[in-house]
């Protein structure tokens, strides 16, 4: 194999697995780091540059971090990433003097954000502070799109929303309640604004055509029915209650019934367990509250008595497993009718967009959606960006943010005539963390706790209101041990060739068996043959150049290192050396910073 | 050195062996030698070497005298037993416990200066009794616990850091231990596992007194331009001879050798080590004509390694003695001790 390339900045992000599976790159040892000493608003802070949410991320992220972190390879489960995200903003002290703010004198621009949600409002967080009067058009008469009308309040508190964004609407957000945009053609037309950004979500709830369907009103769309819950349209349900469907909104939906008087709930799963959409922590919280969870049992008709809805029957299914462990479609073997006084259809959202003319410049795809660029958020119309789910269809809070980010970057650029795909580069920066003999700087001892467990409100308690929240937060004690949980995995191992004389130490102390000093060969073949098998693909092999003394060359397999530092510690020579990686990702405040920069210069 | 403990940590997909241990459940405490140390390198061989052959740690002792060589055993297999002698006289208590209790596996760790001066003695004698141990000699060439002075193996014209160049003829343990007729010589460098591991199994398993002298480089104060026992010296003069393959027990000879330059040769425990010519006029069963190439290469400025004497005929101390086969230690006191009556009656013999 050839050196490993360190100069290009994703090598050393991909060891950050949490960091480079968060869609907008949140650097979370650092701000686990920052918890560990107490620095609650630093850590904060640390977290609202990148995913501007802290508070409501720390709550209802769908958390890609957590399964990607390398804990959870090297022993059972992941660190509670997200629940110490949590810490962050629940100890954290008045910051409001750190926010970003608007400038005194605006630059004269003018960009319209469709829709008041997660997307909408990171464009916004973004693009005041550089002096755009920032206009967001929004059907409803609230902020937080999704956030508000699907999440419920029992999971993530009215207050939590507000408060976060309220930082974004006070910089000056000019916001239009219940001023629904029913033609982008008009919007355009007006050439009121410089640029226009679409955050509108994937508003509609998938449907179940099936006899039965509409022959009486006990049957709601998932989405729908939270939205009417929310606003307080809907408060009462029947005893007995399906869920159909056995996604994230499905959980909601469960736990939802629940609280207003469902005696039993049933989700119906069409698929067995390990083919459910829903996250595993959403599942293991809505099964400690008594859901039960239904396998294989594919919706067929709704069961009428005199028009009144009295069960639902269900093909009973088997499946056939591959050698991948995936399964066939399925074939049934019996039918079941399970009574019911209503039924919520939770089987997925899809993108509409009637409100967007067909014959103005926006390419659609073959599944009715526009053609976005996916680095710089433009559709097929110039000075059009979309963002959030109605970009690529239903994704999550954390997509929404980095779409954002993405989209305002391009929304400065497009809108000072720059061309919007010379974007700055990513960067990393590498610093030591030797502080003396054996002294690092940061906690580098491993620490065999297991993972805390959230601390949840009493069972019977919980249901007596529908916006009493489930999660308590960690504890101080509990901080403190899952804090230590986290294996620094920005703290980088560098290899200097050079000062290298394979004597050995690095490999004999490493606790995790991934260095080796070996002859160089092809990457399938060297992946067999180190001091321990290389079998994850996904991880790296840090392959150094020709040792002075041999020729061999050392290789170090990144997928279980926990960055003890301890290879660094018995090297005699400093060939090792433990250094912090920052990657350096740019917003729209550096890209006009650049610019500002370049004018100079010129100059 | 450091005092971070090396974490309980490890990797999942570690192998274990046929007692259901990982390499792991072999280590010791964290060695507190300078980073670089040569010694921790031999210590991570033996715990493979040991790992590897399936022994159960309580049947293992683990002896030294001292010096940084005799530190490491604290560093490997801390469930077994141990004794750190005094200076030197690691070969005779290791004698006594093997008198005592011939079951265990003896490995003795030593270095240059507690074997080749203070304990010269010593070994030879052991050499002599062809005590059944396993001989580690971590040779670095200087007493690296007294800052650095050159110990009896270090060689002619070998620079140190400081001061003249060494002008005394080293002793050589190997060729010493050639012509005392030990039954298993073999030298080594920390640096080579794939070459180290083997012959400290073989060792292990050998009837009789066996010596590894391992070049053992000292980071701190044997490992500049000049010096004889340095890596970047012993790699450029590194000579391997016979390499050695261990086989266990019941195990095929996978590989196939070319006739002449491979002699797979039966332990008493039914496994096999095989030995391997990368010199086809060299002939470990021959001590003329071993010493004769030594010596030749030795001048020559060469190291050369490998297994380099076998000689599985000779019994070993028990043996010679005509012991019974059940540890002395484990007798009963009435066969140990006869009584006053039967002590007489003996004694009657010689009147």
């Amino acid at each position: 194999m050839n050196p490993t390339d360190t100069s290009n900045p994703d090598y050393f992000h991909k060891v950050v697995d949490c960091q480079w599976a968060c869609p907008a790159h949140t650097d979370v040892p650092e701000y686990i780091r920052l918890i560990a000493q107490g620095r609650f608003s630093d850590a904060y802070i640390e977290n609202r540059q990148s995913n501007v949410f802290p508070g409501i991320l720390g709550r209802v992220c769908d958390r890609p971090c957590e399964p990607a972190c390398r804990r959870s390879r090297v022993e059972d489960k992941p660190v509670a990433i997200c629940r110490l995200k949590r810490v962050a903003a629940d100890h954290r002290d008045d910051i409001t003097h750190r926010l970003p703010r608007p400038p005194a004198k605006k630059n004269g621009k003018k960009v319209a954000l469709i829709g008041a949600g997660c997307a909408s409002l990171t464009v916004a967080n973004d693009l005041c502070p550089l002096g755009y009067d920032v206009t967001i058009f929004e059907a409803l008469d609230t902020t937080g799109g999704l956030m508000r009308t699907n999440i419920p309040r029992f999971r993530l508190p009215p207050a939590v929303l507000d408060e976060e964004i309220s930082y974004i609407v006070d910089m000056g957000v000019d916001l239009k309640f219940e001023h629904r945009i029913e033609s982008l053609k008009k919007l355009l037309d007006s050439k009121e604004f410089d640029a226009v950004f679409v955050g509108t979500g994937a508003p509609r709830g998938k449907n179940l055509e099936i006899p039965g369907r509409y022959d009486n009103d006990r049957i709601y769309i998932g989405i729908d029915w939270l939205e009417s819950v929310a606003f307080e349209h809907i408060d009462t349900i029947g005893e007995q209650v399906l869920i159909i469907g056995v996604g994230n909104t499905a959980m909601d939906c469960c736990r939802t019934s629940l609280r207003l008087g469902a005696k039993t709930v049933k989700v119906m799963a069409r698929k067995p367990r390990g083919f459910f959409k829903a996250s595993d922590w959403e599942l293991d919280d809505a099964e400690e509250e008594d859901v039960e969870i239904v396998v294989n049992h594919s919706p067929k008709e709704f069961v009428l008595e005199n028009g009144k809805l009295t069960g639902m029957k269900f093909d009973i299914m088997e499946y056939k497993f591959d050698d991948n462990g995936g399964i066939d479609r399925g074939t049934a073997v019996d039918e079941v009718i399970i009574p019911c006084d209503d039924v919520i259809l939770a089987i997925g959202q899809d993108n509409a967009f009637p409100w967007i003319e067909r014959d103005i410049g926006i390419e659609f795809n073959e599944w009715d959606c526009p053609v976005v660029n996916k680095q710089t958020m433009m559709c097929s119309r110039d000075g059009v960006f979309f963002g959030g789910d109605s970009a690529f269809g239903p994704l999550n809070i954390i997509w929404a943010v980095a779409h954002g980010h993405e989209a305002a970057i391009s929304i400065h650029k497009y809108c000072h005539d720059e061309d919007i795909y010379d974007r700055l580069p990513a960067g990393i920066n590498l610093s030591s963390q030797k502080m003396g003999m054996h002294e690092w700087s940061y906690s580098n001892d491993y620490d065999p706790a297991a993972r805390r467990l959230m601390p949840h409100v009493d069972l019977k308690e919980r249901f007596k209101k529908l916006d009493i929240e489930v999660e308590l937060g960690f504890t101080v004690e509990q901080t403190i041990q899952e804090v230590e949980r986290c294996l620094n995995c920005d703290i980088q191992t560098v290899f200097a060739a050079d000062l290298c004389i394979e004597c050995d130490a690095c490999i004999d102390i490493c606790p995790v068996n991934c260095l080796t000093i070996t002859v160089n060969g092809e990457e399938d073949e060297l992946r067999g043959r180190l001091s321990a098998p290389a079998e994850n693909r996904d991880q790296a092999l840090y392959v150094s150049g020709d040792l002075p003394q041999t020729g061999r060359v050392m290789v170090k397999d990144e997928d279980l290192c926990v960055h003890c530092s301890l290879c660094a510690e018995r090297c005699p020579t400093g060939a090792w050396d433990m250094q912090k990686s920052t990657v350096l990702l740019s917003y729209a405040a550096d890209e006009a910073e650049d610019a500002k920069a370049a004018k100079i210069t010129a100059a | 050195m450091t005092y971070i403990a090396k974490p309980k940590v490890a990797h999942p997909g570690l192998p274990r062996n046929k007692l259901g241990l990982t390499s792991r459940d072999y280590e010791g405490t964290v060695s507190t030698l300078c980073a670089g140390c040569g010694h921790d390198s031999v210590t991570t061989a033996i715990i493979q070497a040991v790992f590897e052959l399936n022994i159960e740690p309580h049947n293992l002792a683990k002896m030294s005298g001292i010096g940084c060589s005799s530190k490491t055993p604290a560093y490997f297999v801390s469930q077994s037993h141990g004794f750190n002698a005094v200076h030197g006289r690691m070969p005779s208590v290791t004698t006594g416990a093997n008198a005592a209790n011939r079951d265990l596996t003896y490995i003795g760790v030593s270095g240059d200066g507690d074997s080749l001066s203070i304990g010269l003695g010593q070994f030879v004698h052991a050499i002599r009794r062809n005590l059944n141990m396993c001989y580690i000699i971590e040779n670095n060439g200087v007493y690296g616990l007294t800052k650095g002075q050159f110990s009896a193996s270090a060689d002619i014209g070998s620079k140190p850091k400081k001061g003249m160049a060494n002008q005394q003829e080293p002793i050589d343990s190997v060729s010493t231990a050639l012509s005392l007729g030990a039954t298993y010589i073999a030298r080594s460098f920390s640096g080579d596992k794939e070459q180290l591991v083997p012959l400290i199994q073989g060792a292990l398993l050998h009837d009789g007194f066996a010596l590894v002298d391992v070049i053992s480089p000292c980071v701190t104060f044997n490992d500049h331009e000049g010096s004889t026992k340095s890596y970047a010296h012993t790699r450029q003069f590194y000579h391997q001879v016979v390499d050695m393959d261990y086989v266990p027990p019941a195990e095929e000879l996978k590989v196939a050798y070319d006739d002449g330059e491979a002699m797979p040769v039966e332990l008493h425990d039914g496994s096999k080590i095989v030995l391997r010519k990368m010199d086809k006029r060299y002939d470990p069963t021959s001590r003329a004509s071993s010493f004769k190439y030594l010596r030749d290469h030795f001048n020559r400025g060469e190291i050369t390694t490998g297994l380099l004497y076998l000689d599985e005929s000779r019994k070993e101390m028990h043996d010679l003695m005509g012991n019974v086969d059940t540890p002395l230690a484990r007798l009963p006191l009435e066969s140990l001790h006869p009584g006053a009556d039967e002590l007489r009656k003996i004694l009657k013999r010689y009147r």
